[in-house]
Order: C-alpha cells, then structure tokens, then sequence
C-alpha cells in the first residue's frame, strides 16, 4: 500500500505525515504525531472519547481518514490551554466542579464544550444537555460534567 | 491548616494531567511495539477442526502467529481459577487460545503479531478455521434443562449449587416459618445482563530486556501484584523479574478484576519469544464478546409474613448465569444471596443457588456484583407485601428493620470472604426518616393526584441496601520522607478513576502534618508495592487508606522521636505541622520534616550540604550506641497493613419518581434520592462524584442495558450503536444526603463508597413504575415496549 503525503495543522504546527490511505484520523492523531490525549472508546462513532476540532467544529476523529483531514486545521486536548500552560476556563471548571473520574471520555468533551460555549456562551440546561448528548461518560453521571459547562460559562464571563 | 485536609472536598490532584491529554493509558504506551490481533470464534459452541494460516503467511509486515499448538506447557493449561469454593464442584476456565472446543463467540482461537494492528487485522482475516457446529446453550433455563451441555463433563452444567440457611428464633427453618405464617406470597423475578463497559477497554503491552531477563508489563487492569504473579508462574519467570504497572485505567467497574486474562499472558510470552515490545489493545466489539457480563439472574420467592408486614420466612431460589467459563468463581451468587437480608431481620431465611454454564461470555463481577439483583429480589418483595397489606411500603420496611442498639447484627449467613456476615454499625431507621423527607414521600399522594387530574401517571418508588465492603485479606501502605521534606506514598492496588491519588494523599497529609502539594501518591506499580490484592469490592478507601493511615503511623511516630532528640524535648511534647516538627505551645523551637529525615539516615557520604549533617564526623550521633541503633532501620520510612476481621457494612437508600407516557410508554425520571452511609469520608466531593456514576449505570441497567443473544448464542447488539447505555440526557439530577456511622472497625472509621450508587436503582425504579402503573414489575431492564405490552396483558 503506497502512503499519501498529507499536511495537517495541529494546535496550530503544522505537521507533514505520510500515511497509508485507510489511517484513521484518530490513529495518524495519537500513533503518528504522538497526541495520545485524543482517546478511542468505540471507533463506530457512538462514544465521543476521540472528539476533535477540525476547522473548530467537533468532529470524531474515528469517522474520518487522516487523508480526508489533509490542509484542515485540528485541534485536540492538548491544544486547548493557553501556550503558557495556562488552562483554558473549560478545563479549569471540569477541574473544580469533579467533572471527571477516569478521564478517557473526558478529552472529548473538552473539545466538544469548547466549540458549544465558543457557539454559545450563556447555554441553558436543556442547552447544555444537548450539547454533551453526543458523548458517553461511563464514571460520572453527567451530573457534574453538566455542572463544569455552566462553570465554564460562568468563568469565560468574567474573564472577558 | 494541613490537618484539616480530611472529611474536605479537596481538588483531584490527577486532574491537571488528565485535562491536558497528559495522562497515560493502555493504548498511549509502547510507541513502536508489534501489535496483537485474534482471531475469535464466530460460533458460540463449535469443535475446532483445522486453522489454514496459509492464506495469511505472505502478509508484509506479518511477525508471527499463533495457536494453541505453539504454547508451552503452561501457557497451553487452562488459566486459572481464581476463586476456589467447596460449592463450586465444576469449576470450568478457558485455556488461553482455544484448543479443541470454544464454548462462547469471541473465545480467542489464534494470536497474529504484526508491525501494527491494521496489518495484524488483516491477516486474522485471511486466516481459515473450520469449526464443526455443536448446540449451544442459551439462558439460564435451556441450561437447566441440559438438554446440550457447555462442558461435557458437567452434567446437568451446573457448576456449582449452594444453599444457606438462618433458622429463626424458634427454631424453624425458612419453609416451616412460611407454612406457619398467616400471609405467603410467591413469585419469580428476572433479571437480565448487562456489563461493566469502561470506556477504555482491556490491554496489555509487555517489554522484555533480554541482556537484564525481565520483564515489564503495563495493562490495564483492576490488579498489578496478582497479574504479576500469574505471568510469572504462567511464563516460569522469577517473581523479581516481572514487573507490572497499571497505568492510568479508564474505568474498570469491576471487569478488570479478572486476571489472568488470555491476552495478559500471551503478549508478555510473546515479546520474551519476539525479543520486541509487543502489544494489544482490546477494541470495543471485542470488549463485548471477550470480556465479561453480569447480572443475569433468574428467582423464584417465597415470603411468609404477619400483619405487620415482618417476614417471618423468605426462601429463595436462584438459577445463575455464568456463561462458559468460571474463573472468578462463583463470587457473584455468593454476594446476591449473602446480601439479600439487606437491613432487615428476617425470621428465617433460606437461599439456594445454582450456577449453570452457558454458552455465552463469562459473568464476573461488575459494580454491585450481584447486589443489585439481591436488593431487587428483596425491595420486590417488601413492595409485593405491602401491596398485600394494603400498607404504605415504608411502614413495611420500618416494620423489619434492624435498630440501631442492635449492631453489631449477626445475619448468620457467610460472606463472600468466607467469613461471618456481621453488619457493624449502621441506622437503617434514620436513613429512611431522611430519605423521605428528602423525597417528600408523605406528601407523594398529593402530587400524584394532581398530575392524574392533568392527565399524567406518576409513581414513587424506593429501595434499600446493604453493601459488605473493604473485604479483606488485606492491603499494605508505604510511605518514605525523603531529605527535601517531600512525602511519597505507595500502595499495591489500583486506581481506575476513583481520585486514589487525591483521597490518599489527603489521608497521609493529615496523619503526617504535611502540606498536600508535598505528597505524592503511586498505586498500582509492583515496582513500588509488592504485595496487595486489588480494587474491587468498594475497598481501596477502607483498606489502602487505613493501611496508608497506619503507615503514616509509624513514620510520625519515628519522626517524633528523632526531632526529640535534636530538639533536646521529650516527643510527647512534640506536633507536626506544616511539615515541621515543633515543640507545642513554643512554634519557634522546630525541625522541618526534610532535617529529620535526613537525620534518620546516618551517613558516610555527603551528596549534598543538608545530607552533610547526617555523616559521621557532623558530631551529631551519640557515641553510646551503634548509629543504626538496634531495632532501627535507616530512613524516615514506615510500612503497614490493615487487614480486617471482616468487611464493613455501608448501607442506603434511594428514591424515585418517575413519569410514564400514556400513550407511549416511555420512562421518564423526575427526582432521584439517595441518602448513604459510609461512615467517615475523606473526601465528599469523591463519594459523591462515586454515587453519582453509580447511579447513572444502575439508570442503565434498569431502563436500556442487555445483553441480546439470540437463540445461537449470538450477541445481537455488540456495539454502542445497539447496547444502550445512558448518555446526560437519560441520567436524572441526583440529590444526595449523607448520613455517617462510622465504622468501628477500622482506624479511620471509613466505609466503601465505590458500588453504592448502582445497587439499588433497578429496584427503585421497579417500585416507581409499578406505583405509576399499577401493574406488577418482575423482569427488569424494563423498556418502553414491554412496558406497553405489560398494560396491554394487564387484567
Ligand atoms: S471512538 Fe470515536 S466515537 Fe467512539
Ligand atoms: S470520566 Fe471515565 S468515562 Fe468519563
């Protein structure tokens, strides 16, 4: 199988990668550029763990190929703080409201409420609901994520 | 103050990593590393005939396969039983690639190993095996019949059968109370599977350094210390040269407990036989068909009772799934039928299980294990009696519970630990008192009233549990202050998720007078700690936190002594805080921690200028003794274990309301309750954050999780496309309270807190349905459709 030249900008690097044409996104992401933060639970679209954002809308990157993503723009988790290290204020309130346990759903979910709250700044519940439908928790409940997005919102608020 | 860093919702300290993508999982490890692939049987009972790798052999990038032909004697052994029980008189586990039969779909048949997974896939798929089709046995009733049998040398597939029995005051056994009582009801409940489904799946990635012989093994499981011994005793290596880590574990809910599992032995062989890294990382049909399920049940109940609604006599009978194999024993019926009493007195209680094979995947525990089918077994059963009674279903409860003078209570029974079930503390009355006002129980008639005059059906529903947790044998705690006063604690078991790094570092923080940034916290890595059992049964708090507190113990004890005599004061003059040893009541006379330690460890050369202080010609040893003295070791270190007489006893309660649709059936949560007790918590933001999950999957059970086989022993929905488990739109808003007996048993007063939350709820939610409805719940999960065709068979 001959690979494909393709040229992608994570977290803002651009980064050139030759890869075979069937590669998964979310592989190329975590096995060839080494991002290990975007977590795979399921690879048929259904958990949410592998959520990215491509050209700043979430996208799971198990649904896509490497190749399809050539010249795109991705985020993942660890593009989201500030290049100081600085947590981003959706990180920081997952943090302080406990909304999250083992941790494998959650870099998903940063990226998805990033994107809703960018969207959206002042969501309601039902807001926030639909918002994190698309990705499983096993630990949590929820009841503490939903919690951490309105926190978010809350911090974003007062820091700008 | 660091003192008060216990009972305090301190923030998780894994946290930081885990919000960046800096955490380290299974599949994030061993960059470079061949990778597994198996081939699985696609049949749920079949005779292997012939594997035609012949196809596959030319595949670029294909290192070696593997069937059971290749293993070596005792790789090729079936694997352990982990579990031995005089009941368990067939005990049944597979070997680590099938040999002749494979008894469930999924069973691994041949091993591929290639430069990456993709290639691996590729020649599984290119690899023939011609299977002759046997019958297979699906549900616990076709297994009872045996009409086909799983192993063919179990008859009747029962592979194990135990009855227990508490005869009442007078003398009676459980049958004669109910032929004597003035009420009896009887009845059968069903239950189906479901499982533990973390997120992130099994895997195994293993290092072998051939110029050192050893070994390194990461996997994600729920026990490094046991899977290292059952890789070194499987691969005969020396237990010295095996090492096993668990890294960061995205959930395990009890399914990771299983060990050794097929692939934790044959990748570590495998990368000792390659002389390369090797690794798998489980995908997620896979996780379905290979893992483990649990749940399954089918009861059949008889209750005498009196006016009052006390049971007089309960008997109950169990059919319990196993599916095809039993290494963790019969752990599951155990719990369920120990555990069933719950906070009642029963006049007499007998309880009979049998445990049957089928051809389906293996059942182990998984969060509750097996509690949520003995608390729907037993809430049934108070809701059954009320409904006889025309009695509110608290009253009934009320009516048979232990008091609060009566602890410690002695249920008769034995535990799942082989020892006497003796609850410890607990007030069961109280619990209740809170969890309806909580609820608004007595005012629930009221509400319900008015929705039905605007055309909704409500209902209210309760449950209530105990839960042996913290079971032995034990666990062990090490703790080292090193000469820059930083405090690093170790423990053997594991950590999926719990905030064992947050909870622990609390407790030996508060023990040691230590700021909390100063601990650090390792579990899991039998580099670190050798000797533990593992993470299941709600007991890492209770053990590794008291053996971590009883640890600390001995440090603090010998720090004291040495401050004392730096200090020229007498150690009982002596406190610690923040990290100094000071003189009570005068702050300025102080030693930091970091002196101290340096100080324990008499030296002869300097690394440093603090260390100077510690070596031989500093004029600080007493020339009187030996400058280790006897009885004294280096270092201001200590190690502990707490191994307990028997488990601690939590316990709540939970209630519902929910709202069904007229028209279609659908299930709805309003409000959902919990009052619990796990005595003294260390961390309330964890228990609640434990309560909370464990809700959220009992919601799962209750209402969307099971395992779909068909009549071929094929699982229908083994996908998240198909097996449904609750996203935050099906989870309720859940409202605590918290009542605290402490434990007497152990140091720190603490109760397990990991389960609690799923045990209860398919019962809670039964009890809601049915007071909605008025029409009987015996089968639980309950779906919209049954729900509807349950009214429409309705009288
Ligand atoms: S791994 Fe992509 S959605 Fe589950
Ligand atoms: S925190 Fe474990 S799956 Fe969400």
């Amino acid at each position: 199988m001959t690979d494909i030249a393709i040229t992608l900008t994570v977290n803002g690097v651009v980064r050139r990668v030759e890869t075979p044409g069937r590669r998964l996104l979310s592989d190329c992401l975590r096995h060839d550029l080494g991002l290990t933060g975007t977590h795979v639970g399921c690879e048929h679209g259904v958990c949410g763990c592998c959520t990215v954002l491509l050209d700043g809308e979430p996208v799971r990157s198990c649904l896509m190929l490497a190749a399809t993503a050539d010249g795109h723009e991705i985020t993942t988790v660890e593009g989201l703080a500030a290049p100081d290290g600085t947590l981003s204020p959706v990180q920081r309130a997952f943090a302080e409201c406990h909304g999250l346990q083992c941790g494998f759903c959650t870099p998903g979910f940063l990226c998805t409420v990033t994107a809703l709250l960018r969207d959206n700044p002042a969501p309601t519940d039902e807001e926030v609901l639909e918002g994190v439908s698309g990705n499983l928790c096993r630990c949590t409940g929820y009841q503490n994520i939903v919690k951490s997005v309105h926190r978010a919102a809350e911090i974003i608020a007062e820091e700008s | 103050m660091t003192t008060k860093l216990f009972g305090e919702p301190v923030r998780r300290r894994e946290d930081p990593r885990l919000l960046t993508g800096q955490g380290r999982y299974l599949d994030d490890l061993g960059e470079g590393a061949f990778e597994a692939a198996f081939v699985r049987s696609p049949h749920a009972h079949a005779r292997i005939r012939d594997i035609d790798v012949s196809a596959a052999i030319d595949v670029d990038g294909l290192v070696a396969i593997y069937t059971w032909e290749d293993l070596p004697p005792l790789l090729a052994e079936p694997l352990p039983l982990l579990i031995p029980h005089p009941a368990l008189t067939h005990g049944r586990t597979a070997t680590p690639l099938a040999r002749d039969v494979v008894r469930h779909v999924g069973e691994p048949v041949v091993m591929v190993v290639a430069r990456d997974r993709y290639l691996a896939e590729d020649v599984c798929a290119l690899i023939t095996v011609d299977y002759e089709l046997l019958k297979p046995v699906v549900g616990v009733e076709e297994a009872a019949q045996s009409a086909h049998l799983v192993h063919a040398d179990v008859p009747g597939n029962v592979g194990a059968h135990l009855v227990q029995e508490v005869r009442s005051a007078a003398g009676l056994g459980a049958r004669e109370a109910i032929e004597a009582a003035p009420h009896t009801l009887a009845f059968r409940l069903d239950i189906e599977r479901s499982a533990s489904m973390p997120l992130e799946g099994r895997g195994v990635c293993a290092r072998w350094d051939a110029d050192d012989r050893s070994l390194r093994v990461y996997t994600s499981t729920q026990t490094s210390t046991s899977v290292r011994m059952a890789i070194a005793a499987k691969l005969g290596l020396p237990l010295p040269k095996v090492e096993v880590i668990a890294p960061d574990v995205g959930g395990g809910f009890g399914v990771k407990i299983v060990h050794p599992w097929p692939e934790e032995v044959l990748v570590p062989w495998a990368a000792i036989l390659l002389g390369h890294e090797v690794k798998w990382t489980e995908d997620r049909r896979e996780h379905f068909v290979s893992s483990a399920h649990e749940r399954a049940q089918t009861q059949f109940v008889r209750v005498g009772f009196d006016d009052a609604g006390r049971v007089l006599g309960l008997d109950v009978t169990i059919l319990h799934d196993h599916g095809a194999y039993t290494p963790y024993g019969i752990i599951v019926p155990i719990i369920t039928s120990t555990q069933l009493p719950g906070p009642y007195k029963l006049g007499a209680y007998r309880v009979e299980f049998s445990s049957v094979y089928t051809n389906t995947v293996q059942v182990t525990p998984y969060r509750g294990a097996g509690r949520p089918q003995a608390v729907f077994c037993m809430e049934r059963t108070m809701d059954r009696i009320a409904e006889h009674l025309g009695a509110d279903r608290t009253a009934v409860r009320e009516a048979n519970f232990i008091q609060p003078d009566e602890f410690p209570y002695d249920q008769g029974l034995i535990f799942q630990d082989g020892r006497p079930l003796i609850y410890d503390s607990g007030d069961y009355p109280g619990s209740l008192r809170m969890l309806k006002e909580l609820i608004g129980w007595d005012s629930f008639d009221r509400t319900k009233e008015l929705a039905a005059a605007e055309g909704r059906r409500i209902g209210i529903g309760v449950g209530c549990y105990v839960e042996g947790t913290g079971v032995g044998p034990y666990e062990g705690g090490h703790v080292q202050v090193t000469s820059d006063g930083r405090v690093h604690v170790s423990t053997g078991l594991t950590s999926q998720g719990q905030g064992h790094e947050t909870a622990f570092a609390q407790i030996a923080a508060s023990e040691l007078g230590v700021p909390l940034e100063r601990v650090s916290v390792v579990t899991g890595d039998t580099r670190r700690f050798g000797y533990a059992v593992g993470t299941f049964a709600s007991r890492a708090a209770v053990m590794s936190g008291n053996a971590i507190a009883l640890a600390c113990r001995k440090v603090r004890e010998k720090a004291l002594r040495i401050a004392a005599e730096a200090l020229e004061a007498d150690p009982g003059d002596l406190e610690i805080v923040d990290g100094e040893v000071r003189v009570v009541g005068s702050p300025g006379v102080a030693v930091p921690l970091a002196t101290v330690a340096v100080l324990s460890n008499p030296l002869r050369y300097a690394f440093d200028a603090e260390a100077g202080r510690a070596t031989q010609f500093a004029g600080t040893s007493s020339f009187d003794r030996p400058p280790v003295a006897e009885g004294e070791e280096p270092g201001l270190e200590g190690r502990d274990y707490y191994s307990p007489i028997r488990s601690t006893f939590a316990s709540g309660m939970h209630a519902a309301i929910v709202e069904t649709d007229p028209l279609t059936a659908e299930i709805r949560i309003l409000r959902y309750a919990v009052v619990h007790d796990c005595g003294n918590l260390i961390n309330p933001m964890i228990v609640e954050g434990q309560i909370h999950g464990g809700v959220a999957q009992g919601v799962g059970g209750a209402l969307y999780e099971r395992m779909a086989y068909d009549e071929h022993g094929q699982l229908l929905n083994a996908s998240f496309m198909d097996f449904l488990m609750p996203y935050a739109t099906e989870v309720p808003f859940v409202e605590t309270a918290h009542l605290q007996t402490p434990s007497p048993l152990n140091p720190l007063g603490i109760k397990g807190a990991g389960e609690a939350g799923v045990i209860p709820v398919s019962a809670v939610i039964a009890s809601a349905v049915e007071d909605a409805e008025g029409i009987r719940i015996s089968r639980m999960p309950i779906s919209p459709s049954e729900l509807f065709d349950l009214r429409r068979a309705a009288p």
